[in-house]
C-alpha cells in the first residue's frame, strides 16, 4: 500500500488484511512491553492543518508503538494555513526525510493533492480531509464491529450481512462516507438516517438506503447504530431549527436505545454532544462501543502505518 | 501602410478567394506596389474572432496577466478584439480606469480592447457605478458587468437594466444566486457529495436567469447572460427568446467540452465558476449553440498565477485560461461533431459577439471597405496542447496534455499581422503597426 | 531445476521423535518447558513435538506460537508481509525454558528476530532452538540445540518443507 487516501480504493481482501494486522497490533497493547521495533528509523510526520487532539494523539501513539520517530506539525493558526503553504510545507517535510505524512486538512482532497503532487515522496495517510473522507476512522469502526460480533475469532472475517445505520449529519460527514465504502466492501448493508437537509442532494449510485425516520430505523433492529456529531454551526446555517427539535427527531435517547435489540452496537466517532445526538444513557449503555472505538483506533492506525511503511515500495 | 495579398483562402462558406488588404481594410483588387503575400491554401479564413468575456487583469493583477500578455494570448488564438472584464484593481467602474485599459490596448495593438464597465461601484453590489461617465468617456463603454459576482439584488438589477438602456448598453450578468452557492466548489450532485466538495447547484444559475429575463421583459431592456452552464439554463433562455425577450446568451469553450468528472482528481486546473457540469449539460449546450438558443462562445479567459492553483481544490482560485485554445476546443466540441459549420463558427465567435457588444467593423467581414480583421486557421492540424502553446502569463489551462485539433496560422488585426506562420510577431513591431494604423 | 527429496514422511517423524527425547534429556524432564513455533510450519512442528513429549510424560509440552514479522530486519526489502498470530500459553514464559521451533535454520536472522520478540514478552530462564533442517550459511552467531537433519546446501538452492497439516504431501526437498 503506497497511500491511504480513501476507503473507496480498498478491496475486501485489502481491508481484511488491514483489520487482521490490527488484531495483531491490538495484542501488543495487552503486553507489558507495548512496543514493536518494526518501524525503527522511519519518520512519521503528523501534519495537522486542523485541530483534532484525539486523532493526532492516536496516530502519535500508533507510530511510537512501532518505534517510528514522530514529528507533529500543527499548522493551524500559524502562518501556514492557506494556499501555497501546503506545497511549501510538503517540500519542507520532504527535505527532512519524512517517510510517511499523516495529514488532516480542512480542504477535501488535500491528501490526494499531496500524494499526486510530486512535492514529496512519502506515503500519505488521510487523517480526515474536509467533508470527504476519514479512512482510519472507518477502519477502526469496522474493526470494532467485527470484534464485537466475532471476538477472538475475528481474523479473516468480513461483515457479510451486518446492517449498519448511520444517523446524523451525513452531508458534512467524512466518517459517513468512509464507512459507507468500507463497510459495503466488507459485505455490510448501510443505511443513512437524517433530515433531508443533512443528506446529500444526490446519492445516485451509492450503495446505501436513505431514510428520514429514526424511529423506523431503530425498530428495524440494526446490528449497529452509529451516531454522528452535530456541529453547532449547522444550526446557524438553518439545516434544522434548533437543538431541541433535532434531538427529539434524530437523537438516540434512552427510550430509543431501549428499543434496540440487546446485541445492537451503539457507536459514535466522538467527541459526543451528550444530550444532543446521543443521550448519556445511550453513550454509557452496555451496547455502547464508544470506548472500544478509541482503543481500537491505535491498533488500526498501527496496522495502516505498518502496511504503508514496512514493505518495499510497490505500485 | 502595409498592403497584403492572401491567396487561395477558403471562406467560412466554403468558397475560395484571394483577399486584398490596403490601409487596414479589405479592397476589391490587388494593391499596387510591394505587397506582403500570404499563401492561405488549405486554410480557412475566419473573420477576426471577438471575445466578449476576457479577464486581462490589468490594472492590479499584472502577475496574472496584462493587457499586453492577454493581447498576445488572444492573437495567437485568432482573436482581433476582446472585451476586458471589469474586475480589475481598481475596478473598471470609472471613466479613468476604462480609458486607461482602452489606451493600453491601443498602444500594444495585438487586439482591439474594449473595456467592460462594472455595474455596481467596486463590484460591491450596493449602488450603480458611474455607468454614464464610462459610456460617454473616450472608451465608450457599452457592456456592463460585475462578472465574478452576480448582481443579485433584484431591485439593483432592475435599475441597472433600465439605466444602461439610457446609453444603448447591455448588462452582462454573471448568474449565480449567492446564498445558494456559499462555499460552492463544483457542480452539485452525487459526485460532489462523494468528493466532499460543496455543491454549486444548477438552480442557483437558472433561478437568476429566470428572474433576469423577466426583469428585462418588464423594463424592455437588453440582457446578456454570461457563461451559461446547465441544460436548465438553456430551457429558460429558449423560453425567454420565444416570448420575445431581448436576451442573448454565451457559453464558454470549456463548458462545451469538459465535465465534472475531472474534479475527481482534485486537480484545481479544472476548478472554474460556473463549474464544469454533467455530460447531459454539455450535450444540451452544444445543441443550443447549434440551434441559436445560445448566441455566442466567449472564453472567460481567467489567468491565475501558479500559487493560486498549486494547492488543495477548496483553496484554489476559480478560472481557466482559454484564449489560446478556444478555436480548437470549439472545433473539437461542435464542428468535428457535425453540429455546426465554419459559417456558424464565424457567427458565434465574431459577428454576433461584436453585435452584442456594439463593436463596429465585424458585421460584413471580408467585404471591401470593412476592416481587415481575420485569422487563417488550419483545421487539419493536430497537436498535444502544452504550456508551449500558451502566450499569456499564466498556465492554468485545463487542456494541457490533451490532443486538440486545428491551429491558428495567421492573425491580422486592422490590416497588419499579429501572427505569421503560427507565431506571434514581436510586440515592438505590432505596436509600431498599430501606431501607424491610428495615423 | 528439479526438486530432490531429502526427507520422507517417516524420516520427519523419526527426526521429531529424536528431537523430543533430546529436549527431555537436556532439560532433565519436562518441567517448565514451553514450545514456541515460528509461523507457519514451525508452529506445526512445535505442536507435533509437544504431542510426542506428552506421550512420553503426560502433561509435558506446553505449546504456542511466536510471530517474528514485526521484528525482522528485512521488512523494507520485501513486499509487505501479513503478520501471523503470536499465542503465548497461559503460564507465560517468565522463568520457563523456551524451545523455539522452526522448520529450516538458515541465516539465523529469523531466530535473531525471535529472540528480540521473546525479550519483549518476558524473561525465560533459558531459550533453546530446535530446527527440522539446518542448511548452514549462518550470518549471525546462532546455532541450533536440536537438529533433525544437517543438510549441506549451496546458497542458490531452496529447501522446501511440506507438512500434511497444510500441504498435500509430507516431505523435505531441495531444489
Amino acid at each position: 500500500m503506497r497511500h491511504l487516501l480513501s476507503t473507496k480504493d480498498l478491496t475486501r481482501d485489502a481491508a481484511i488484511a488491514l483489520l487482521d494486522t490490527a488484531e495483531d497490533m491490538a495484542d501488543v497493547a495487552d503486553r507489558e512491553v507495548k512496543k514493536l521495533p518494526t518501524l525503527r528509523g522511519k519518520t512519521v510526520v503528523n501534519l495537522f492543518f486542523e485541530d483534532s487532539t484525539r486523532t493526532r494523539v492516536s496516530f502519535e501513539v500508533a507510530a511510537k508503538r512501532l518505534s517510528a520517530d514522530v514529528i507533529t506539525f500543527s499548522a493551524k493558526g500559524s502562518s501556514v494555513s492557506k494556499g501555497e503553504s501546503l506545497k511549501d510545507t510538503a517540500q519542507t517535510l520532504a527535505a527532512m526525510g519524512a517517510d510517511a505524512v499523516v495529514i488532516r486538512h480542512s480542504a477535501s482532497g488535500a491528501p490526494r493533492v499531496l500524494a499526486d503532487s510530486g512535492w514529496i515522496d512519502a506515503g500519505i495517510v488521510n487523517a480526515g480531509d474536509g467533508t470527504h473522507e476519514h479512512p482510519t476512522q472507518a477502519l477502526l469502526d469496522a474493526f470494532t464491529i467485527r470484534k464485537r460480533l466475532h471476538g477472538a475469532a475475528s481474523r479473516g472475517r468480513d461483515l457479510d450481512g451486518v446492517t449498519v445505520t448511520i444517523v446524523g449529519d451525513i452531508l458534512h460527514s467524512r466518517v459517513a462516507r468512509s464507512n459507507l465504502w468500507l463497510l459495503t466492501a466488507l459485505g455490510a448493508h448501510v443505511n443513512f438516517v437524517a433530515p433531508a437537509t443533512l443528506l446529500p442532494v444526490s446519492t445516485e449510485g451509492w450503495p446505501v438506503e436513505l431514510s428520514y425516520d429514526l424511529d423506523e430505523a431503530v425498530d428495524a433492529g440494526p446490528d449497529v447504530i452509529m451516531m454522528l456529531r452535530i456541529q453547532g454551526e449547522r444550526m446557524n446555517a438553518a439545516f434544522f431549527p434548533n437543538a431541541r427539535e433535532y434531538s427529539r427527531q434524530w437523537g438516540l435517547d434512552d427510550e430509543r436505545v431501549a428499543r434496540l435489540p440487546a446485541a445492537s452496537i451503539v457507536m459514535h466517532p466522538g467527541p459526543m454532544n451528550r444530550g444532543l445526538e446521543i443521550s448519556a444513557g445511550a453513550a454509557d449503555s452496555p451496547r455502547s462501543a464508544v470506548l472500544e472505538q478509541v482503543a481500537n483506533g491505535v491498533s488500526t492506525r498501527m496496522a495502516v502505518l505498518y502496511h504503508l511503511l514496512s514493505g518495499a515500495v510497490e505500485l | 501602410m502595409s498592403t497584403m495579398r492572401v491567396t487561395g483562402a477558403t471562406l467560412p462558406d466554403g468558397s475560395g478567394v484571394d483577399l486584398f488588404v490596403e490601409n487596414g481594410v479589405f479592397v476589391p483588387t490587388a494593391p499596387k506596389g510591394s505587397t506582403r503575400i500570404i499563401d492561405a491554401s488549405g486554410l480557412i479564413a475566419l473573420p477576426g474572432l471577438v471575445d466578449l468575456h476576457t479577464h486581462l487583469r490589468e490594472p492590479g493583477f499584472e502577475h496574472s496577466e496584462t493587457v499586453l500578455s492577454g493581447g498576445r494570448a488572444a492573437a495567437i488564438g485568432g482573436f482581433t478584439a476582446v472585451f476586458a472584464m471589469a474586475n480589475t484593481m481598481p475596478v473598471q467602474d470609472t471613466a479613468g480606469v476604462v480609458e486607461q485599459v482602452q489606451s493600453l490596448g491601443e498602444r500594444h495593438g495585438y487586439v482591439t480592447v474594449r473595456p467592460i464597465g462594472a455595474v455596481t461601484a467596486g463590484l460591491a453590489g450596493e449602488q450603480l457605478s458611474e455607468i454614464g461617465a464610462m459610456a460617454t468617456s473616450r472608451a465608450q463603454v457599452r457592456v456592463f458587468s460585475d462578472d465574478g459576482l452576480c448582481v443579485s439584488d433584484a431591485l439593483l438589477m432592475r435599475r441597472a437594466l433600465e439605466y444602461v438602456k439610457t446609453f444603448g448598453g447591455v448588462v452582462a450578468q454573471h448568474s449565480q444566486e449567492p446564498r445558494l452557492t456559499i462555499g460552492a466548489q463544483m457542480n452539485e450532485g452525487a459526485l460532489s457529495s462523494e468528493l466532499g466538495l460543496t455543491g454549486w447547484p444548477a438552480v442557483a444559475e437558472e433561478s437568476i436567469i429566470a428572474r433576469d429575463v423577466l426583469l428585462a421583459e418588464h423594463v424592455g431592456a437588453r440582457l446578456h447572460v454570461c457563461h451559461i452552464s446547465t441544460a436548465g439554463s438553456v430551457d429558460v433562455i429558449r423560453w425567454a427568446k420565444a416570448r420575445g425577450i431581448k436576451v442573448t446568451a454565451e457559453v464558454t469553450p470549456h463548458h462545451l467540452l469538459l465535465t465534472e468528472d475531472l474534479a475527481a482528481s482534485y486537480d484545481s486546473r479544472f476548478k472554474v465558476n460556473p463549474p464544469l457540469r454533467r455530460d447531459e449539460d454539455v450535450l444540451m449546450l452544444r445543441e443550443a449553440l447549434a440551434d441559436g438558443t445560445i448566441d455566442i462562445v466567449a472564453t472567460d479567459h481567467a489567468p491565475h498565477p501558479v500559487e493560486a492553483k498549486d494547492c488543495a481544490w477548496g483553496e484554489a482560485a476559480n478560472g481557466m485560461v482559454g484564449l489560446e485554445s478556444a478555436l480548437s476546443v470549439v472545433q473539437t466540441a461542435v464542428v468535428d461533431t457535425g453540429l455546426i459549420g465554419w459559417s456558424d463558427v464565424a457567427r458565434v465567435l465574431s459577428s454576433k459577439p461584436a453585435e452584442i457588444g456594439l463593436l463596429d467593423g465585424y458585421a460584413t467581414p471580408f467585404t471591401p471597405g470593412s476592416p481587415a480583421n481575420f485569422t487563417l486557421y488550419d483545421p487539419t492540424a493536430s497537436r498535444e496542447f502544452g504550456v508551449g502553446d500558451l502566450r499569456g502569463k499564466s498556465a492554468n489551462s485545463p487542456y494541457l496534455g490533451r490532443t486538440l485539433p486545428g491551429r491558428v496560422i495567421t492573425t491580422v488585426h486592422n490590416g497588419y499581422p499579429t501572427v505569421i506562420d503560427g507565431e506571434l510577431l514581436d510586440s515592438a513591431i505590432v505596436a509600431e503597426s498599430a501606431e501607424a494604423h491610428r495615423g | 531445476m528439479t526438486a530432490r527429496q531429502v526427507l520422507q514422511q517417516a524420516d520427519i517423524a523419526r527426526a521429531l521423535t529424536r528431537i523430543s527425547h533430546e529436549i527431555l534429556e537436556s532439560n532433565r524432564g519436562s518441567s517448565d518447558l514451553v514450545l514456541l513455533g515460528i509461523p507457519t510450519r514451525g508452529v506445526i512442528l512445535a505442536k507435533r513435538i509437544a504431542a510426542i513429549l506428552d506421550s512420553i510424560e503426560p502433561g509435558a509440552g506446553t505449546v504456542g506460537s511466536l510471530d517474528v514479522t514485526m521484528y525482522r530486519d528485512d521488512l523494507a526489502k520485501n513486499p509487505t508481509r501479513a503478520p501471523g498470530p503470536t499465542e503465548i500459553p497461559a503460564g507465560g514464559i517468565d522463568g520457563k525454558t523456551v524451545i523455539l521451533v522452526d522448520d529450516v535454520l538458515y541465516s539465523g536472522r529469523t531466530i535473531r528476530a525471535a529472540l528480540d520478540a521473546l525479550s519483549d514478552l518476558g524473561r525465560p530462564r533459558a531459550v533453546r532452538l530446535a530446527a527440522l533442517v539446518d542448511r548452514g550459511h549462518r550470518e549471525l552467531p546462532i546455532r541450533a540445540d536440536f537438529v533433525g537433519k544437517n543438510l549441506p546446501t549451496a546458497a542458490g538452492e531452496r529447501i522446501n518443507v511440506r507438512l500434511l497439516e497444510i500441504d498435500p504431501v509430507e516431505e523435505v526437498t531441495i531444489e
